[in-house]
């Protein structure tokens, strides 16, 4: 096939060396500095077309009439469709109810949904040619926030909902609400010495990867289509495309492109569908690259949120209860909402031992912008809110925040507000107590070296708007709480394929999955693993593709735990399979092959005591064992409706911040100094990975805390700011030096021992960075991010 | 319309450009060079960054009628430049930045990371493959052994940037490199393991001279 690096390239004969423990080099490293690795912007193909989506210009409307006539007879233009186009019956999608219209039909709910899309010869044709359709809007009013949402009289966002929550939500346009009651809040209310409230406003956060929405349809003889696409689950995308284009799943054949990174942005589909009814209908192969502007509005955002949390403490500083009200903006659809609820009420409470809990958590439907998943999921927003809680307990005790935090602190054995019991180390204290004893940062670094100001290293930075008057500087800590994996009851299983062969006198094993590497460095872990396992130098990554079983989402920092586990528990049982030819082959020239027990390490066949009883290469000679098999963590439970009580999380991780700032008091310029960090990791698969994940998750914390938010105009739900322009996330200036502290306690349920690692660094981050700039000016500040404003009081 | 230009050493003719194309769309999609990334196509990102007769500039902001005439380096032909250069004797491979140090001790007394510093990621643990991939450019193998690649996306940019910056400052201090590369958006990483990257490739060459 003419594409070019089709994906088949991207990891194919791995030379790394290293099993785990090792930090061995990305399979994929050398192709990417190079420029060669094929991401899914990339793919090319002789005879191509260009898609094109267009998108609503309002945000709530009835569509009164779509003409495309024009736009169809532009030269160089194959193809307009709309919805009256859509080949099959099934015309929605989505990941938890199927709400989303692959194209929208008689309504738009939300500013940017796609209406209508092209295929032309030239992108900037099917960009123009998308300009002469003419759709005729009226305008309907919209619902932003619960106030309006939930009003009487208020227009309904789905008017037919038929999903399985529908039954239980107070109001049709609520998607899902959770609450969790636990012992007696109240009463415990009266035990409490000290009380304190507050409301506090997350603002909607981008994933912002760099890679944007992209990929390459190509229509096959069969009818059916291949697609090349970047995207966080291939199977989860089949499952939702096929039906759409009324073909079976065997027809709709996907192969991962490289991923320009994802943090969540990627579960829901963007122009999957969109590529393959142009490819289809026109019978060529189309690509689709959505530009910076295109991509805010081709992909769900972080949840924006609100949040009333009241807790007590007695004067010795332990917690009494907590009540927490938690509304989230789901926005149009439904997206991944319903299992963002579940997440910010079980772990609302954070890594706190709190018995009597009151807790309500829900999301909304609005007409603004439909947010889902991103990394941190619904325990972002209850860290950034409960920490800062932490704070004011700890002031109005007057004790120091970190002693406070640690005699409250969740250890092993503590009861989640859902009843689970934390079965794993909880080294919630003892990350605390690391970032505390590290050494602070130097005062006034930008005098250092003792002549004129630095200002690269002030607040405002080469804008030079101080040399160091009124710059004051604060110190603030926070810990959080994540569940790694899909929970609720959720099958979260992975599959892997796994086959040992000997190719040029060398034996090699070779490892399949549908994993989504998407930048996190899945595939160097896997090839870790299946050397560990087989004691193979030589493991060659195949790119992943629905040819094989399910791995589930590369998200919830689940894959190198259970795709991860899928392929050691494969690699197992391929071990017992060349034993039993090695023992059918030479068991009767030494009697340890029946007694002993048999390990591979080096490509040799030893016994536990380090004897030598054959050579790989002659065990598999003239022979391979291939095994394709499905593996499971252990099950989880849905929430109780009512109650929220039920064994709901699989596996938790524990991160800790300190965050120091300097913060200009007149202009209200905020400089981060230093963000140390504290995480228990499990095990390190790979050490230099670990640390990769650690700092990329706290500098998009650190985001979020002082610059990111997609700005929604209340009045009229079209979102601001949708460039990189306007929409800002850390440059290395903004990001300061981040240490970090990685602890290696062993949960003894998963592989290796290991924990979920990319999340927990997002959620106390934030808070961390706020706690340091109220410390610096002595401010209340109740929401993030913090803007110059805020500080100045203008 | 039709374009004549050098890109990594070679003529190249491109024909038919449309007028709004930009020197990016002609690289990724007329040219076949798609190492030069399009995250943001509005000159905000970096990741699109080549050199034009040796100065980094974004090359989603450049007309493609632009490049008349002209020289580009884009990541692809990062490698053989930076051989070159070396070949030359280290600074300013067209001639236009910077000078060949004329006594050997270019990045020894103002240099701002010790070696020491740049190399302490080593104690971290590395693997055995420091040193293969001999094709590579300094830079481009101490981003690989730094683990400075995550997604990947950014890396082009990051690579065609921080080589240049190198160039004309051999020696750099923690600020100057994060001002060089303040153009250059990464989401994954932090930027710490991009920094430890280019302290390195410093490092390595000031050993080299
Ligand atoms: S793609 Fe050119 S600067 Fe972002
Ligand atoms: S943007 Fe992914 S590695 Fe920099």
């Amino acid at each position: 096939m003419a594409t070019t690096g089709t994906p088949t390239d991207i990891t194919q004969g791995s030379r790394t060396r290293g099993g785990i423990g090792e930090s061995t080099l990305r399979p994929d490293g050398i192709l990417k500095v190079t420029g060669e690795f094929a991401y899914s912007s990339d793919m090319w193909h002789e005879d191509m077309l260009w898609g094109h989506t267009l998108r609503s210009t309002v945000a709530h409307a009835e569509i009164r009439s779509i003409d495309t006539a024009e736009a169809l007879a532009t030269p160089g233009v194959y193809a307009v469709l709309t919805y009256d186009d859509l080949p099959a019956e099934v015309k929605r999608y989505g990941l938890e109810f199927q709400d989303t219209p692959v194209l929208a039909h008689g309504k738009v709910r939300h500013h940017g949904e796609p209406v209508a899309i092209v295929a032309a010869d030239h992108p900037e044709t099917a960009r123009r040619a998308a300009a002469k359709i003419r759709i005729d809007y009226a305008d309907l009013p919209v619902v932003t926030d619960e106030a309006s949402a939930t009003a009487e009289g208020a227009p309904l966002v789905h008017e037919h909902r038929d999903d399985h929550h529908a039954e239980h939500v107070p109001h049709p346009n609520i998607v899902h609400r959770q609450p969790i009651v636990r012992g007696d809040a109240a009463g415990a209310a009266a035990r409490a010495d000290v009380v304190v409230s507050g409301e506090y406003v997350f603002g909607m956060q981008d994933q912002a990867f760099l890679g944007p929405e992209s990929g390459l349809a190509v229509p096959g003889e069969d009818g059916g289509v291949d697609l090349y696409v970047a995207t966080q689950w291939l199977h989860s995308d089949l499952r939702q495309i096929a039906p759409v284009l009324g073909l079976p799943e065997d027809k709709v054949r996907m192969t991962l492109s490289g991923v320009g990174g994802a943090f969540g942005g990627r579960e829901d589909l963007s122009m999957q569908i969109h590529a393959c009814l142009l490819a289809l209908r026109t019978g060529k192969p189309v690509k689709i690259v959505y530009n910076r502007f295109e991509s805010f509005f081709g992909h769900v955002h972080r949840h924006p949120a609100k949040l009333w949390y009241e807790h007590g403490a007695t004067r010795e500083g332990k917690l009494t209860h907590m009540k927490c009200r938690i509304v989230l903006d789901g926005g149009a659809y439904a997206s991944a909402s319903p299992a963002v609820v579940g997440n910010a009420s079980s772990l609302s409470v954070g890594p706190y031992a709190v018995e009597d809990v009151d807790i309500e958590a829900l999301a909304l439907y609005t007409n603004n912008p439909p947010c889902g998943a991103m990394r941190g999921f619904g325990a972002v927003q209850a860290c950034f809110a409960y920490e800062a809680q932490m704070d004011k307990l700890a002031a109005g005790l007057d004790m120091d925040p970190v002693e406070f935090r640690r005699l409250n602190a969740m250890e092993q054995g503590t009861l989640l507000p859902t009843g689970q019991r934390v079965d794993s180390p909880a080294p919630v204290a003892e990350l605390l107590r690391r970032v505390k004893a590290r050494p602070m940062p130097p005062e006034r670094q930008w005098l250092a070296a003792g002549e004129a100001a630095d200002v690269r290293a002030l607040p405002g930075g080469l804008s030079n708007t101080t040399h160091g008057e009124g710059v004051v500087r604060g110190v603030g800590y926070a810990v959080g709480l994540k569940n790694v994996g899909f929970s609720e009851g959720f099958d979260d299983y992975s599959t892997a394929r796994v086959r040992m062969e000997v190719i040029n006198g060398e034996p090699v094993a070779t490892v399949h999955t549908a994993m989504a590497e998407v930048g996190q460095g899945g595939v160097t872990v896997h090839a870790q693993i299946a050397r560990t396992e087989l004691g193979v130098a030589q493991v060659t990554i195949q790119p992943a593709d629905t040819r094989v079983g399910s791995a589930g989402s590369t998200s919830a920092s689940r894959q190198t735990y259970v795709t991860g586990g899928a392929i050691k528990n494969t690699c197992e049982h391929v071990r017992e399979k060349v034993l039993e030819i090695g023992r059918a082959r030479f068991g009767t020239y030494h009697p340890a092959w029946a007694t002993a027990e048999l390990l591979l390490e080096s490509g040799k066949v030893v016994t536990d005591g380090g004897e030598v009883l054959a050579d790989l290469v002659d065990v598999l000679e003239g022979e391979s064992v291939d095994l394709e098999l499905e593996w499971r963590h252990r099950p989880t439970q849905a929430f109780d409706l009512r109650t929220g009580q039920g064994n709901g999380h699989v596996q938790y991780s524990f991160a800790a911040h300190r965050a120091v700032v300097e913060v200009d008091t007149e202009l209200g310029l905020v400089k981060v100094v230093e963000l140390a960090v504290a995480q228990d990791v499990g095990k390190a698969l790979n050490p230099l990975s670990v640390l990769g994940q650690i700092q990329g998750g706290t500098t998009q914390g650190l985001g979020v805390a002082v610059m990111e938010e997609i700005i929604v105009d209340p009045k009229t739900a079209k979102v601001r700011n949708p460039s990189f322009t306007d929409y800002l996330i850390p440059t290395i200036l903004d990001t300061p030096t981040i240490p970090v502290d990685v602890l290696e306690l062993a949960d003894e349920h998963a592989p290796y021992g290991l924990r979920g690692i990319g999340e927990a660094p997002t959620l106390s981050s934030t808070p961390a960075v706020l706690a340091a700039i109220r410390n610096a000016t002595g401010l209340e500040l109740n929401r993030t991010p913090v803007r110059p404003e805020h500080l100045t009081g203008t | 319309m039709r374009v004549n230009f050098t890109v990594n050493g070679r003529p190249q003719e491109a024909d038919d450009v449309w007028e709004g194309e930009s020197l990016l769309y002609v690289l990724r999609e007329r040219m076949g060079l798609p190492g030069s990334k399009n995250a943001c196509e509005q000159g905000e990102c970096g990741s699109c960054t080549v050199r034009l007769d040796g100065l980094p500039v974004c090359a989603c902001l450049v007309a493609a009628g632009q490049v008349e005439g002209r020289d580009v380096v884009t990541v692809e032909g990062l490698a053989d430049f930076a051989e070159q250069r070396a070949e030359r004797g280290g600074c300013g491979a067209d001639g236009s930045e910077g000078s060949a140090p004329a006594d050997g001790t270019a990045g020894s007394a103002t240099c701002g990371t010790s070696l020491q510093r740049a190399q302490r990621w080593q104690a971290g643990g590395t693997d055995s493959r420091t040193g293969e991939g001999g094709d590579l450019s300094p830079i481009q193998q101490a981003f690989i052994d730094a683990g400075a690649v995550q997604c990947g996306f950014c890396t082009p940019g990051l690579l065609v940037t921080a080589d240049e910056m190198l160039e004309r400052n051999p020696s750099p201090s923690d600020a100057d490199i994060r001002e060089a590369l303040s153009g250059n958006l990464c989401r994954c990483t932090g930027y710490e393991k991009i920094l430890d990257a280019v302290r390195l490739a410093a490092a390595r060459q000031s050993e080299a001279v």
